[in-house]
């Protein structure tokens, strides 16, 4: 799959065109980011080119845990079944501490939603069905358009687009694009090309990640080791992915020669200490990486704007890295169509950078604490980190101490200038203003599927106003009891306006007309 | 919301703190700095409230200059 080129370089008529050609906006970067953008934009009709150096997937599996979030994004996007029908699903888990075993888990998720909380797939799988997407759409005849084999050399911003020049196996050319969207990953060209600084934390430490197949037949689950006799003082992560093949993580300390710990026969003993002498397995794919916590002081520069890792990067531990970017395009799409479709002010993108960087530094935060706990940065540190590993053994409190990684849960928007007051007495805490709708059994099926891709509002018990053309989603007589755990609580009936990303923007028990108005106002950036 | 307790609250605080010596005995000053660590975790899960430890932890502080 890696060899094959996906999207192979073709010319373009842009290249023989005399002006560089204008279009309305280009995406840097095909990995997941920024394809998952391009459909998001596509699917509103709004035109995106797509430019890469490369033509193909990623080689690896790099990131391999997708959450629930991710999948209902997916699902908007039209591909969420194909992601989960590749997929893992898993929910048990081990963890290890030195030469035993100190407890198992099962995540035992909540019921009434539609996506499991997570599921484990190469990232080339991911890529491969956001290609497959693109081609369809393109099928469909929507304006998308996916250029490989040609490498932005350089950014010239202007007042209302900016100029672009690529390189290409048949030499130069440019484009110019009233908006960029940069997601050409941690190493960003873009940012370094603005001269913009990525500020954090870095951390001294290197992680060898092995793709293994095996004829054993283990669990699927997700095993974790802090300080294992195969790895002394360090930790290790073996995970399940679609095809039989085993992710496995070794942390290898900071002083190592990086070189020697990729050779296969090192990698080989060291996974064999792992598995067991006499389990068999086939390396499939082997790579050293370090990581920083870090993000730039902001995601929005004008008309060009960062999303995914160029704009923020976390540990790997709770899978918040590519989570975090198909969250910002979700976020990030819909404000930039209604800005081009004259909905909304360009202040509105602001909304975008206050949104977004808030939930990196949740990220970061997490993700920090995370590998603080994984690897502990002083002598106390490591004595209260073994403390609670020891603790776990025998009593269930220290358990939600121990801290392999958080699950990525999308962010709640508090304190933003597109929510409007909570009007909605008694209403539950997790569908607040801000809030990313929680799935939920609703009518003959899932709330979600009726949610997303546009403004609109949900009457749960009670009839909505008709305003500004939106469309109302009610609910029938029935009302699912997690319907009223997550929408109602206390409340006998709620009006809720839903963003294009299903995230609440206002409630209220009782709503007029003109109260939808202006809360659709605010939502849009037209009022602060 | 309740407060820290700050002043005496003990019985038999001659007891206690017999009892806090002993399960130290014969232990090195590692493994002593671990049950330290691991008496403070049950500890604070037994008071289950942030804002009652971090009263704790600025109590146990030393006091600034």
């Amino acid at each position: 799959m890696h060899d094959e080129p996906l999207y192979p370089y073709s010319r373009s008529t842009d290249q023989d065109a005399r002006n560089p050609v204008r279009h309305r906006i280009a995406i840097v970067g095909a990995g997941p980011v920024g394809l998952a953008a391009g459909i998001d934009l596509a699917m509103k009709n709004i035109p995106v080119v797509i430019l890469d150096e490369n033509d193909r997937v990623s080689h690896g599996s790099r990131a391999i845990c997708f959450s629930k979030r991710t999948l209902e994004i997916a699902d908007r996007l039209g591909l969420g079944q194909t992601l989960l029908d590749k997929g893992v699903q898993w929910n048990a888990g081990k963890v290890f501490f030195r030469d035993r075993k100190v407890y198992d888990f099962n995540l035992l998720p909540e019921a009434g939603h539609s996506r499991p909380a997570f599921i484990n797939l190469q990232q080339y799988h991911l890529e491969h069905a956001l290609v497959e997407r693109i081609r369809s759409l393109q099928g469909d005849g929507l304006p998308i358009d996916l250029r490989g084999g040609g490498k932005v050399e350089a950014v010239r911003p202007g007042e209302t687009e900016t100029a672009i020049d690529i390189s290409t196996p048949d030499g130069p050319y440019s484009i110019a694009a009233d908006w960029i969207i940069a997601c050409d990953g941690a190493t960003s060209g873009l940012r370094d090309m603005l001269g913009l600084g990525f500020t954090g934390r870095v951390f001294e430490d290197n992680f060898l990640i092995a793709d293994v197949t095996m004829e054993v037949e283990f669990p699927t689950e997700r095993w974790f080791w802090f300080d294992p006799p195969f790895n002394p003082g360090q930790s290790a992560l073996l995970h399940k992915q679609p095809d039989g093949v085993w992710r496995i993580d070794l942390q290898l300390g900071w002083n190592i020669d990086r070189k020697a710990e990729v050779e296969p026969e090192r990698v080989r003993a060291r996974v064999s200490q792992m598995l067991g002498a006499d389990v068999r397995f086939e390396l499939e794919w082997v790579s050293i990486y370090t990581f920083q916590c870090r993000r730039m002081d902001r995601f929005r520069h004008g008309r060009i704007v960062f999303a995914g890792d160029s704009a923020h990067q976390v540990s790997p531990f709770g899978a918040r890295g590519a989570n975090s970017g198909i969250q910002d395009v979700d976020n990030l799409c819909w404000k930039l169509a209604a800005i081009i479709n004259g909905e909304a002010p360009e202040s509105l993108l602001d909304s975008y950078d206050r949104e977004r960087i808030q939930a990196a530094d949740e990220n970061i935060l997490n993700s920090t604490r995370s590998t603080d706990f994984i690897t502990p940065k002083s002598d106390m540190s490591r004595i209260f980190r073994n403390a609670v590993l020891d603790l776990s053994e025998r009593h269930s409190f220290a358990r939600p101490f121990v801290n392999s990684g958080r699950l990525s849960l999308p962010s709640t928007y508090d304190g933003s200038t597109l929510n409007s007051a909570d009007l909605l007495e008694g209403g539950p805490y997790s569908s607040r203003p801000g809030a990313p709708c929680p799935d939920a059994p609703f009518n003959d099926g899932h709330l979600l599927d009726h949610l997303g891709g546009r403004f609109s509002l949900l009457a749960i018990g009670r009839e909505a106003p008709t305003a500004a053309n939106l469309p109302i989603i009610a609910s029938k007589s029935d009302i699912s009891p997690e319907m009223r755990e997550r929408y109602l609580g206390k409340a006998r009936s709620a009006v809720y306006l839903i963003r294009p990303d299903q995230h609440v923007a206002a409630r209220w028990s009782f709503a007029t007309a003109e109260d939808v108005r202006s809360a659709l106002e605010r939502a849009t950036g037209k009022t602060p | 919301m309740t407060d820290l307790t700050l002043a005496p609250n003990l019985d038999n605080p001659d007891d206690i703190y017999e009892d806090l010596l002993n399960a130290h005995d014969g232990l090195s000053p590692e493994e002593s700095a671990s049950l330290n660590a691991r008496l403070i975790l049950v500890l604070a899960n037994h008071i289950g409230d942030r804002e009652i430890l971090r009263q704790a932890i600025r109590a146990a502080r030393p006091p600034d200059p």
